[in-house]
């Protein structure tokens, strides 16, 4: 079905309904949706698995199945993105439900890629103290019902249990992740929005240690959260009053003025305060999500109270969805509307790149410090986003992805530094790991120099790539604005590896766990991308490039 | 392909910084010396290569020579491409001088203080490393015809710098040394990263520029400096003089926290005197290099218009620095204090050469980066074996050295000579150079920078006085005189230091045509001499080479 075939058909689904009361049977492309129908898939294998399994095989089983699922996910990426789907053959799937192009599968990829490292931190069993029979745990609470220090707990503990339901959970939560870019209207996006974002909420709450502040970090990002999909539902509302349809592409029709108005609809569509109102309430529900200023209240408390594989993951896969999602919404149905949507934008990124910056500055737990600097690098990719061409969006993909593994990385190391009360996440805590444990401090530094923009690493490249479309884009402020929170955050980054290295480590301070291959291999891989990325990045560049062009 | 001489160049001190860190951990003193003697072999050979790199160099060929390029980000039209001028052949031949230099005046600095602590086994290894990797990113700097090349290097020497202020001190520093050098470490970084960022928004900029005129393969944009000299020159890239004045600032700002010009300069007093003598050296005489390098490089050569139109306000900044350096190199009581503060002097004479925008002025100042790099290596490495010998900065705590130490004494005293610009060192002619270059364009400036070596000579000599003539102090009477390796350190200097103040025609004959070129693409030339003296046979010197700088014979 070519694309303005599928418009119209969604057009007709959605407007017209009462005229033909014949629900056509929808036609669907289960090739292209392949990447999404797979980790689906695999996510209803591992509830299965999760009641039928003895609980001995469980853990195995489920890591094997989330592997798997992911692994061929991203097979199916790949192979859709060698048969064309990203460049000449890109088109819309699922009666013009879901995009299968450039953007969509680059950033599929990059997401897969990033859930693949993090189920093997989220698989590592080697980090806690054995508990109470001798069994290895992971990072996740015994049993996620059990009320924190009650003797339900203990017993759970005593028992050996272990939440292995995260696996399915994660696996959910990246279909959502894979179709939340895809998604070429706006009621798929929700739906998608909603699917990644129930298992987080339940994710965050699921820490073993400390369970009382990932309990109350679950709250706060399931009551924001819930608050934030309102009013991207809300904002949905509206432009469907405005455009008589959900589908971005049928939304930029009219608000260049191409579209037939449908008679029924004719009080309201045109109306610019609908389309406008809905689109500040759609921004506001992404913007959440990708953690901008002044949305980004819950990113602290999330990031700080959540197991820290958790938000590792939440941290890289959220914000790749979310940017994906963002620049489609902007590109696709408002792209007549930038000369309104850019200037809210401009200060958003602006109070984004300023404030994560500065408030960065006073934290002294790590897991804090990475939030804020994770806001503030939200502020950076808006300057691509901003760009509004071609190279903006190939900025922002480059970006996400040399992003994502650098905060992957960052957060699994996190979880290596530990004492008798788990992470010693305490920047105090952290004094004089670089003379205990050079190897350790030493890739923490290359993360945090790699979150700095220092030259030849990952973070300069992206951070390049997005500051110059900017500039060519003509938001030179913009760019300075960048350079100048760049300098203070560079300040923070530095000032833990002057902790790391040159301050005294203290007598009761933590120790490096030494890792399982999985933990091992997920920083390995962090460590890799960010200096493939920093040194050679152009193969990765030019994959940035042909991916983004979207199709409506 | 022919041989790619200045990539190996810069490349065998990477490889050796590699090996130098994988060695095995060191736990014994006879252990340690493997490191020590690999690092050494590594940057020794790194100076036969950038020997070979000027031997081959010819004054009278094109403007970059020995070039090579290989195609790096091609998205962003970067290139790996590396090429010479005269300026960039002796600063990098510069470096590579120093550095085996440093590696031997330090050879004991790294050392653990307690051979069993935790932190010792790879501590030898680390230092040497990590002055290899700064070696090698200088050079890849001085080398550089890419922006974005010099950009990413530029700012990547950071990192190993910031680890050799901050991971090693000279052990006189008294009780609280480890968090005086973290806070200098932290000082040096953040001020040159600030600098660096903001000259990325520059770098940026200009890349937007070049794109929209299309000066790339393909139309897009570029990197490559011999391309934007020449598309600014002949018009093809119109920068507007509002964006090229910003630009110019993005770029000048990053080399003024760098080399460092007054008021930016309080990172480097810190820096200096709290890390070794040997990365003392490193910071003031080759990565503080990079900077005014930079300036005559980047800055006359990209912004001609924005270079003339700022000059007036540089040179007075830089003459306030000659000043005021010189003033608190005066007032210290801390010998490398002392070094550092008379640095930030030199470094204003260099800025002015640079801006006065006359040949003299220009030559002086590159003649002057190279001289004053082997005068204060000659005054700081020796201090450096003066401090380890008392455990103390404090000029209070020495005074008769001479009497004990002669060796010593006579080597501190010619650096210092050569510091206050005595005729027939290296310095003077640089110096006197830069303010005949001076003086010619901007009497006014001209006279009050003389100024500075009045004061050079104070300094330099009451530290002298104070340190080396008068009765042996306590805690001075047992010292030892210099010893052989530390002997082969200085003798060298201190011979090119002689050579060059009496003979600097072989640098010079390098360095002038590249001036002259620089000249050119600011649209500048000398002024009409105003002064008769000017016209005097002895006076006569052109950028062709057949004359010495400072007129001593045809």
């Amino acid at each position: 079905m070519t694309a303005p075939a599928t418009a119209a058909a969604v057009h007709t689904l959605w407007t017209a309904a009462g005229d033909n009361p014949a629900i056509p049977a929808p036609h669907i492309e289960y090739g292209q949706l392949s990447p999404m129908l797979v980790v689906l898939g695999a996510a209803v294998a591992g509830i299965l698995a999760e009641a039928f399994l003895p609980r001995r095989a469980r853990y195995t089983g489920q890591v094997a199945i989330a592997l798997l699922g992911l692994a061929g996910a991203f097979a199916a990426v790949v192979a859709l993105a060698a048969s064309g789907h990203a460049t000449t053959r890109a088109g819309l799937a699922a009666m013009g439900a879901v995009a299968v192009d450039g953007p969509a599968l680059f950033l599929q990829g990059v997401i897969l890629l990033v859930a693949v490292v993090a189920v093997l931190s989220f698989a590592e069993r080697r980090l806690e103290p054995r508990g109470a029979d001798g069994a290895p745990v992971d990072a996740f609470a015994p049993q996620g019902s059990a009320v924190p220090g009650s003797d339900q707990e203990k017993a759970a503990a005593r028992a050996g249990f272990a939440t292995t339901e995260v696996f399915p959970l994660t696996l959910f939560a990246v279909a959502g992740m894979l179709l939340f870019p895809a998604a070429s209207d706006l009621l798929t996006m929700f739906v998608a929005l909603e699917v990644f974002s129930l298992p987080l909420y339940l994710l965050c709450a699921l820490a073993r240690r400390r369970r009382l502040l990932s309990q109350e970090a679950a709250v706060k990002y399931f009551l924001l959260g819930a608050f934030a999909s309102a009013f991207f539902l809300f904002g949905t509302a509206l432009l469907y009053g405005y455009a008589g349809t959900v589908s971005l592409g049928g939304i930029a029709d009219v608000v260049s003025g191409k579209a037939p108005v449908t008679p029924a609809l004719s009080g309201t569509t045109g109306n610019d305060a609908l389309l406008l109102i809905g689109l500040a309430m759609l921004a506001v529900g992404l913007l959440f999500k990708v953690g901008a200023v002044p949305f980004h209240a819950w990113t602290p408390d999330v990031y700080q109270g959540a197991p820290t594989p958790v938000t590792g993951f939440m941290a890289a896969a959220t914000k790749v969805a979310a940017f994906g999602a963002l620049l489609r919404l902007l590109y696709v149905a408002l792209p007549g509307m930038r000369w309104d949507w850019r200037p809210v934008m401009w200060g958003v990124a602006i109070l984004t790149m300023v404030a994560g910056a500065v408030l960065a500055v006073t934290q002294t737990d790590v897991k804090r410090l990475l939030a804020y600097s994770s806001i503030a690098h939200a502020g950076f990719i808006l300057t691509g986003v901003i760009a509004t061409d071609r190279a903006g969006v190939s900025s922002v993909l480059f970006y996400l992805a040399a992003y994502s593994f650098v905060t992957l990385g960052a957060f699994a190391v996190v979880t290596l530094v530990r004492d008798a009360g788990g992470e010693a996440t305490h920047l105090s805590r952290w004094a004089g790991l670089g003379r205990r444990s050079p190897l350790v401090a030493a890739v923490f530094a290359l993360f945090l120099l790699a979150f700095a923009g220092i030259p030849l690493t990952s973070g300069f490249t992206g951070k390049f790539a997005v500051f110059q479309a900017a500039a060519s884009g003509g938001a030179v402020p913009l760019v300075v604005v960048g350079v100048l929170s760049s300098a203070v955050a560079a300040f923070f980054y530095i000032r833990v590896i002057v902790l790391m290295f040159f301050s005294d480590p203290k007598a009761d301070g933590p120790s490096v766990a030494v890792p399982s291959p999985l933990t091992a291999t997920a920083i390995g891989l962090g460590v890799l991308v960010t200096v493939v990325l920093g040194l050679l990045p152009q193969y990765f560049l030019d994959l940035a490039d042909k991916a983004s062009v979207f199709v409506r | 392909m022919p041989f790619p001489l200045l990539t190996v160049t810069a490349a065998v001190p990477a490889v050796g910084a590699v090996v130098t860190a994988a060695l095995p951990a060191a736990t014994t003193a006879a252990r340690r010396r493997t490191p020590k003697a690999v690092a050494l072999a590594f940057s020794a050979a790194t100076l036969a290569l950038a020997a070979v790199a000027t031997a081959r160099f010819d004054p009278g060929g094109d403007r970059y020579q020995l070039t090579e390029s290989y195609t790096w980000i091609r998205s962003f039209g970067i290139s790996f491409s590396l090429g010479v001028d005269g300026i960039g052949v002796v600063l990098a031949l510069l470096t590579a001088v120093l550095v085996p230099l440093v590696m031997l005046a330090s050879w004991h600095d790294a050392d653990p203080e307690d051979p069993h602590s935790f932190e010792g086994p790879r501590r030898t290894q680390g230092f040497f490393a990590l002055v290899l990797a700064v070696e090698a990113m200088v050079l890849v700097s001085f080398l550089s015809t890419d922006v974005f090349l010099f950009y990413v290097f530029f700012e990547a020497m950071l990192i190993p710098m910031y680890f050799l202020i901050g991971g090693f001190g000279d052990r006189a520093g008294g009780p609280d040394a480890a968090r005086q050098r973290s806070y200098a470490a932290v000082k040096f970084l953040l001020y040159n990263l600030v600098g660096g960022l903001v000259m990325l928004a520059a770098v940026v900029g200009l890349y937007t520029l070049t794109a929209r005129a299309g000066l790339g393969s393909g139309g897009g944009g570029t990197f490559d400096l011999a391309t934007i000299t020449r598309a600014v020159s002949d018009g093809k890239l119109a920068i507007d003089p509002t964006v090229g004045k910003a630009l110019f600032l993005g770029f000048f700002f990053a080399f003024a926290v760098k080399a460092p010009l007054w008021p930016l300069h309080t990172w480097l007093p810190n820096a200096m005197g709290e890390s070794t003598a040997g990365t003392a050296v490193l910071i003031t005489a080759v990565v503080d290099k990079v900077g005014t390098f930079a300036m005559l490089r980047y800055c006359l050569g990209l912004f001609p218009d924005a270079s003339t139109y700022f000059a007036p306000a540089i040179l007075v900044l830089s003459v306030v620095g000659i000043l005021y350096g010189a003033l608190l190199a005066v007032g210290q009581k801390d010998i490398k204090r002392l070094v550092a503060y008379a640095s930030i002097s030199h470094f204003g004479f260099i800025i002015l050469g640079i801006f006065a925008m006359t040949t003299q002025g220009q030559s002086g100042a590159t003649l002057y980066m190279v001289n004053h790099g082997i005068s204060t290596a000659v005054l700081m490495l020796v201090a450096g074996f003066l401090i380890s010998r008392r455990g103390s900065r404090l000029i209070a705590d020495f005074g008769g050295v001479q009497k004990v130490a002669p060796v010593l004494a006579g080597t501190f005293l010619v650096g210092g000579l050569a510091t206050l610009s005595l005729p027939g060192l290296a310095p003077f002619v640089s110096e006197f150079l830069v303010l005949v270059g001076t003086f010619t364009r901007y009497p006014a400036l001209g006279v009050v920078a003389t100024l500075g070596i009045v004061l050079a000579a104070l300094y330099v000599l009451v530290l002298y006085q104070r340190t080396m003539t008068g009765p042996v102090r306590e805690g001075v009477g047992s010292m030892a005189d210099l010893r052989v390796r530390e002997v082969a350190v200085v003798a060298p200097l201190i011979v090119l230091l002689v050579v060059l103040g009496v003979y600097p025609k072989p640098v010079a004959d390098i360095v002038n045509p590249a001036v002259g070129a620089t000249m050119a693409d600011v649209h500048r030339t000398d002024p009409k001499p105003a002064h008769p003296a000017a016209e005097q046979p002895w006076f006569s010197y052109t950028t062709a080479g057949t004359d010495s700088p400072g007129g001593v014979a045809k």
